[in-house]
Parts: C-alpha cells; sequence; structure tokens
C-alpha cells in the first residue's frame, strides 16, 4: 500500500467506527430513555402500557401506610387533580415525607397501582423536583394539555 | 471590616486581571516590551488580592460572622472549625473565590516556570490566562457576590448542609477544580501558540507536565468524589451517571486524549492540530461543567440555588472564551503543517484510535448529559437518561480502547516493529486469559460474559504495561521517570478495570427489615441486627444501630450506622457504616422504625470496590512521577535558548 491509501484506510476505518458507534448509541438511546408523567397523565392513559415510566408529584397527606414490622409501604402521589397510588419495598430516602415532591420509577400494574423499584428525594428540605413543581403549576393555573415539559436529568436518588 | 476589605480585594483582583490580559495579549502584538514586563507583577499581585479576599472570607467564616449572608446561610456557631473552613466552598459564591484562587495560583506558577519559555511566548500565555480569570472575576462580582451582608445581621447561621459535613467532601472540591483549572493552563498555550501562529515540538514539551499535571489532579477529585458519594449518600454506588458527575468525566475523557496527543506532538511533531483542538475543548468542557452545575438548569445533589442571570452570564462567557479560541483555531491551524508520516501499526496509529475512541466516550457521555436539556427546549417530553444508555454506550468505546492500549505501548514510533514483541504479547494475553478464568470461575463460580472479559483485559494492560520497563531492567537501562509514570498509570487503569469489571457483576444488594437480634443472611455473610440507642454529636442528635457481621459463624466486623437529625437543619441524613473483609465492602445503611420493633436496614455487599479508588489514586500518582521527568525541564531550558536566539525570525501576527 502506498502512504496515500493507508491514510485512507485509516480515515475509512474511523468514520465506519464513529457511524457504528453513534447508531448503536442512538438505538441505546432508544430503549433506555423514561419519561416523566404526572398523575393526570396517568389517569388520562397517556402511559403506554407495561412502560417503565418516572411518576411525580407530592405524596399525599396522612396516604403513607406500613403494615407494622413490614417493609412493604404504601402512598399516594398526587398533583391535586388526580391521585395514583403506590406499593414500594425498599428502603425510603432521607428526605421522603408526606407533603413533600417525590419521583418515583417504575411500572404501572393492571389495577391501577404504581409498582415502584426507586424512589428519589432530593437531598434539600426546600426543594421540590422542577419537573413535579412546574407540572403542578400547569394543573392549577392552567388547562393547556402540553406534554410536560421539564429539566429532569438528575433527581437525586436514595432508592435502590 | 473585613468582609468590605474582602470585596475590595476583589475589585483590585478584577481590574490587575484586566491588565495582565491586555499586556500579555497587546504587548506582544505591538512588539512593547516594557508592556510584556508588567504582565508578571500583574499575575503576583492578582493573586494576593484574591488571597487576601479569600482569606477575609475564611476569616468570616471562623469568626462566626453572621451578618455577611454568605456564612449565615452556610454555617453555624455549633459547626466545628473544621466545616467552618470547608464551608467556604460549600455552595455557590465561595466555590468560585476558590475556583480563581486556584486559577491565581496556577498562573503563579506558570509565571515562576515562564522564565524558561521565550518572553513573548509567555506574556501570551498569561495574558490568556488573565482573560479566564477576568471573567470569572467579572461574574463573581456581578452576579455573585460573597461578601453581601445581611441588616440586620442573623442571630445565628442557618448552618451547612449535613451531606457536606465529611471530610472526604472537605478535600473533594479544592482538588477536583485544581483539576479543571489546570486544563485552563493548556487552554493558554494552545491560544498563545495559535497567536504566535507557530507550533513545534518544544511547545508540546513545555505544555505536557502542566496538562499531565492537572490531569492527575481531576483523576483524584473524581475518584474522592465518587468516593464520598458510595458512604456519605448511602446510594450505595460508586458511579451514578448523575449530570455533574458527568459534567466532570468530559473533560477528564478529553483530558486524557490530550495528554497521549501531546506525547505524539512532542515526540514525533504529528497532530498537532488536532492537540490544539483537544486542548480547548478540555477546558471547554470545564467551563461547560461549571455552567451546567452553577446555572441550575441541571437537577442534581451539587446543584445550587438557581439563578437565572448566574447561567446567562456563564454562557455568554462560555460563547465567547470557546467562540474566540475556535475562530482563532480555524484562522490559524491551517499554517501547522505535520510533514512526518507513520505506518498503520506504529504507535502513532494506536495513539491515534486512543484518541478517536476517548473523543467518542466523551460525545456518547455529553449526548446523554445534554438530551434531557434538548428534548426539554424542543418541547419533546420529559425524559431521564440513566445508567441503561450511558453503560452500554461507554463499554462500546472503551472494549477496543482496551484492547488497543497493550499492543499500543508496546508499538514503536514510526514504525510498528510489534513482530519482535509478538511472543511476548501473546504469552501476556495467554497469562491474562488463564488468570482471569480463575478469579471470576474459581473465586466467584458464576458471571455474565463481560467480566471474565474486563478481567482479562485488565490484567492484560498491567503485564503488557511491565514489558517494556522489565526489558530495560533487565539490560540494566536507565527507567526515565517519563516511561515509570506513563507504566504505573496504566497499571492503574488495569486495576480499575479489573474492579469495574468485579463490582459491577458480583455486587450483592438487600433491603431487610429486622427486629433486635434476628439476623438476615447476604451473600456469604449473616447480618446480626443488635438493636438501636440514641446518638449525640456536636450539631447532631439521632439513632445508632449495631450490626453484628459473621461469616460462617467467625466473628468479621462491628457495623454502627446512624440516622442523624442536625439541630439547624432538622434534616435527616443516613451515615452508612462501611468495613472491609476479604476485599469485599460491606456496606449498612439504617432505614425507619417500621413499628412492631423492626428497622429497615439496607445491606450491600461489593467486591473490590475500594480498589477502584486505590486505581484512580495510581493512575494521578503515575501522571505526577511523568510530569517530573527531568527531560521537561532540562530540554526546557536548551529548547527556550535556541528559541531566543531564533526570535527575530518569527514573523510577528
Amino acid at each position: 500500500m502506498t502512504p496515500r491509501q493507508r491514510r485512507m484506510t485509516l480515515v475509512v476505518g474511523i468514520v465506519a467506527g464513529v457511524s457504528i458507534a453513534g447508531a448503536l448509541a442512538l438505538s441505546a438511546f432508544r430503549q433506555n430513555v423514561t419519561f416523566f408523567f404526572d398523575p393526570s397523565q396517568v389517569a388520562s392513559g397517556k402511559v403506554p402500557p407495561g412502560e417503565r415510566f418516572r411518576l411525580g408529584g407530592m405524596v399525599e397527606e396522612g396516604s403513607l401506610k406500613r403494615a407494622p414490622g413490614s417493609l412493604e409501604v404504601r402512598f399516594v402521589v398526587t398533583d391535586f387533580s388526580r391521585e395514583v397510588p403506590v406499593v414500594y419495598d425498599k428502603v425510603l430516602p432521607d428526605l421522603f415525607r408526606e407533603g413533600a415532591g417525590v419521583v418515583a420509577h417504575g411500572r404501572l400494574r393492571a389495577d391501577g397501582t404504581f409498582v415502584a423499584d426507586e424512589v428519589l428525594a432530593k437531598h434539600d428540605e426546600k426543594y421540590m423536583p422542577p419537573e413535579v413543581a412546574r407540572s403542578l403549576k400547569r394543573r392549577n393555573g392552567a388547562s393547556r394539555a402540553a406534554p410536560t415539559s421539564a429539566v429532569s436529568a438528575g433527581t437525586t436518588a436514595a432508592g435502590g | 471590616m473585613l468582609p468590605e476589605l474582602g470585596q475590595f480585594a476583589l475589585i483590585l483582583a478584577l481590574l490587575l486581571a484586566g491588565l495582565q490580559a491586555f499586556f500579555g495579549i497587546v504587548g506582544p502584538m505591538l512588539g512593547r516590551e516594557r508592556w510584556m514586563a508588567a504582565v508578571t507583577p500583574a499575575v503576583a499581585g492578582q493573586f494576593v488580592m484574591v488571597a487576601l479576599a479569600a482569606g477575609c472570607l475564611i476569616a468570616a467564616f471562623v469568626g462566626n460572622d453572621f451578618s455577611v449572608a454568605y456564612v449565615a446561610d452556610n454555617s453555624n456557631s455549633a459547626l466545628p472549625l473544621f466545616y467552618r473552613v470547608s464551608a467556604l466552598w460549600g455552595a455557590h459564591e465561595g466555590s468560585l473565590v476558590l475556583w480563581i484562587l486556584l486559577l491565581a495560583g496556577w498562573t503563579v506558577a506558570v509565571a515562576v516556570g515562564a522564565g524558561r519559555l521565550p518572553p513573548r511566548f509567555a506574556a501570551r500565555v498569561l495574558g490568556v490566562l488573565g482573560v479566564v480569570s477576568f471573567g470569572f472575576l467579572l461574574f463573581t462580582l456581578a452576579t455573585s457576590n460573597p461578601f453581601l451582608r445581611l441588616d440586620p445581621p442573623a442571630a445565628d447561621g442557618a448552618d451547612l448542609n449535613p451531606i457536606l459535613q465529611d471530610p472526604a467532601l472537605a478535600v473533594h472540591p479544592p482538588i477536583l477544580y485544581t483539576g479543571y483549572v489546570g486544563f485552563a493552563v493548556a487552554f493558554a498555550f494552545a491560544c498563545a501558540a495559535m497567536l504566535e501562529g507557530r507550533m513545534d515540538q518544544s511547545w508540546a514539551r513545555w505544555t505536557r507536565p502542566w496538562t499531565t499535571v492537572a490531569w492527575a489532579f481531576l483523576t483524584c477529585g473524581i475518584a474522592l468524589g465518587s468516593f464520598w458519594a458510595y458512604y456519605e449518600l448511602g446510594w450505595g454506588g460508586f458511579w451514578f451517571w448523575d449530570p455533574v458527575e458527568n459534567a466532570s468525566f468530559m473533560p477528564w475523557l478529553v483530558g486524557t486524549a490530550l495528554v497521549h496527543s501531546l506525547a505524539v506532538t512532542d515526540k514525533r511533531g504529528l497532530f498537532k492540530s488536532w492537540t490544539l483542538l483537544l486542548a480547548i475543548l478540555a477546558f471547554s468542557l470545564s467551563m461547560l461543567g461549571t455552567f451546567l452545575v452553577r446555572s441550575g438548569v441541571l437537577v442534581s445533589v451539587h446543584s445550587f440555588a438557581a439563578d437565572p442571570r448566574r447561567g446567562v452570564f456563564i454562557l455568554a462567557f462560555l460563547v465567547v472564551m470557546v467562540g474566540g479560541a475556535l475562530t482563532l483555531y480555524a484562522w490559524r491551524a491551517p499554517r501547522l503543517r505535520s510533514t512526518a508520516g507513520f505506518e498503520l501499526g506504529a504507535r502513532e496509529s494506536f495513539l491515534l484510535f486512543n484518541n478517536v475512541l476517548l473523543v467518542i466516550a466523551a460525545a456518547t457521555v455529553f449526548a446523554g448529559t445534554l438530551a434531557p436539556l434538548i428534548s426539554d427546549a424542543l418541547k419533546l417530553g420529559t425524559l431521564s437518561v440513566g445508567a441503561p444508555y450511558f453503560n452500554p454506550t461507554f463499554m462500546l468505546s472503551m472494549l477496543p480502547l482496551l484492547s488497543l492500549l497493550a499492543l499500543g505501548i508496546n508499538a514503536g514510533w514510526k514504525r510498528g516493529r510489534l513482530k519482535d514483541k509478538e511472543r511476548t504479547l501473546l504469552l501476556t494475553l495467554l497469562a491474562a486469559a488463564v488468570l482471569a478464568c480463575a478469579v471470576v470461575f474459581g473465586i466467584y463460580a458464576h458471571g455474565k460474559v463481560l467480566t471474565p472479559v474486563g478481567v482479562m483485559l485488565g490484567i492484560w494492560i498491567i503485564l503488557a504495561s511491565l514489558v517494556d520497563p522489565l526489558d530495560r531492567w533487565r539490560r540494566s537501562l536507565s527507567l526515565p521517570r517519563a516511561v515509570l509514570g506513563m507504566t504505573v498509570a496504566h497499571v492503574g487503569l488495569g486495576l480499575a478495570v479489573i474492579a469495574l469489571a468485579t463490582v459491577q457483576s458480583f455486587t450483592v444488594e438487600r433491603d431487610v427489615a429486622l427486629a433486635a437480634g434476628a439476623s438476615a443472611r447476604v451473600g456469604s455473610y449473616d447480618f446480626r441486627f443488635e438493636g438501636v440507642r440514641p446518638v449525640e454529636g456536636p450539631n447532631y442528635g439521632g439513632t445508632g444501630a449495631l450490626v453484628v457481621v459473621t461469616r460462617g459463624g467467625a466473628p468479621v466486623a462491628i457495623l454502627t450506622p446512624q440516622k442523624r437529625q442536625y439541630w439547624v437543619q432538622r434534616q435527616l441524613t443516613s451515615v452508612t457504616s462501611i468495613r472491609m473483609s476479604r476485599g469485599n465492602n460491606l456496606l449498612v445503611a439504617l432505614g425507619d422504625d417500621l413499628g412492631a420493633g423492626r428497622w429497615s436496614l439496607r445491606i450491600q455487599i461489593r467486591p473490590l470496590v475500594s480498589l477502584i479508588w486505590l486505581a484512580a489514586l495510581i493512575m494521578a500518582v503515575g501522571g505526577t512521577l511523568a510530569a517530573s521527568d527531568r527531560r521537561y525541564r532540562t530540554e526546557r531550558a536548551r529548547e527556550s535558548a535556541t528559541a531566543g536566539a531564533a526570535r527575530p525570525a518569527i514573523q510577528s501576527p
């Protein structure tokens, strides 16, 4: 091979590598993002069946229930318009409390209960996840039915 | 009085940074020797002023001056002295002061080392650093003044966030920032070279040690942050692909590429414009990280109170700096021609792959980190991107990178000559495969496909990096620190790969509900819960649990996780308890009182997780060793002599 051909081989190889990596990354991306929904969107059937998603809202006052001595805990997430019951069987994060904002990862069961495998609460008492805050603001203030848009990159976890 | 003095010092520092930038950049353009001579005093003055401002702020913290808003927000009279000092960087304003102080420190170091550089070039480097410093000082004074007073003063402070009251966190930001800011030096060298319109191998030799040291600090800082997240946040993992973790990881990936591409530019005079681009990119990503963290556009444990003005300011500054540097690059880079060639199997081609793969890795992390922002801006819905995306895409570029590493370090420059070492390399690969299978199937008896592959690659990298040093030793040749440092860093990487592969596959975690006296078996260990009792600290109260761990009846460890309530912020904070056993990290976190005398506990067993942080430390030590090689000092002196002699020939831009 002449130096020119060799260089071209190298360039073609790199371009091919980058394209393959890009395609694979895109497909991994498609399969692995989780969307955010609030209780009203859940109630109106916006969630594709069986899909794992993030449910956000406020923990309803007085809704936290636990059989004594059991790890399993039940609570209700509300956006003050609709409610979704949630069941979770791991240790709750430090900042989880009734009347505070929460984001739960999990799936919807056929009976309408949300089975969470991860519950997140931010490490700051004054904090409400912005996606929850915006969704609440929208529910209370407007009737616009645009898709919930909020930044949701990293509400931090204390869940499993 | 002191806070006003601090603010005055910051304003003076801003003016001095402006002078430093002006004289450093305009002086060489107009050929004014006296302007250039004013740069170094400006650097020194700026450092003194910034140090004075930082000192005033620390004095306000130590003296519990709650008339200063920042102190009142982040400290308390009950806070131990150590944390009152580290509270300086506990929130936004103070961490900016820290950033500026470190930048001033790096600038002074460059100015001291600049005696060996051609004066015009040195002035330009310091001038560019002055521009960066000016921007950050202006940002601090305009949007985030740490010296604002409260009237009337607060009776007591709101206390430092409890999760920040931790020794590892006290040192994490300074070390991480030293790395971040260190890339500003590489950036300044790149801009100065472009302003000169000339870049040669001696340029790379000047830039290399600075870049490598910054990289070593960044490595340490990221590892410390990961360590802190592991035990303090109680999430039980060491890496979460949290946006802010990614913000520090992207400059690290590009910085790693830069360290390697500088090696090629230094040794062979190749990859010139690519190296410049990487230097610009590494610092741009450092600044983008600052923007992402400070602007509040990303939600994370690290993000401080959001203030839209701050976001806009940093974004504008980012556009000016990066845009300016890239314009300069577009204008000047075509002049930089590399004349030498190399063969496909030569070390240069392996380093080219290294660079391409590292940049791809940084790009995939970048895409995943910014996708939620972009999707949000375009109203495509609210999405989150987590480990299920990052892990496979990151592996995609890391697997080929790690596979080529063992070959690359044994390939010669210019011509491959790998044939001479074919036998050795095959032998090491075979040994690595046998060892990996023995470890994975012998000790752990199960595992995913990638586990033995990962362990094998890690062992192969270690063995292959030792080939050349052992060969030198056998032939009693000298082992320069540059080679030794490279070997140490690569051994560290190999260890990290082994640890990562093992942790990912063999972690056991369970949440259990236990009554006092009951026990749970997790992995091969029995965790017996002995009950809880109240605990009290200087500024918190809470509950402590006692957990006795046994293995086959033999005692292993006593763990004491706590749940603390800090008095001022009333915030519940779990403090995990961690012990080592046979290379495993046993972690217990105390959950809630479940009623009926039972408590929830989170139990996790992670093999070799400590090795990840140790490996990062080894990599950083390797980098520091390599940067301290004599050739950078002696060669620099000689090069500057020749460059000085040749100076009249250089065309002024």
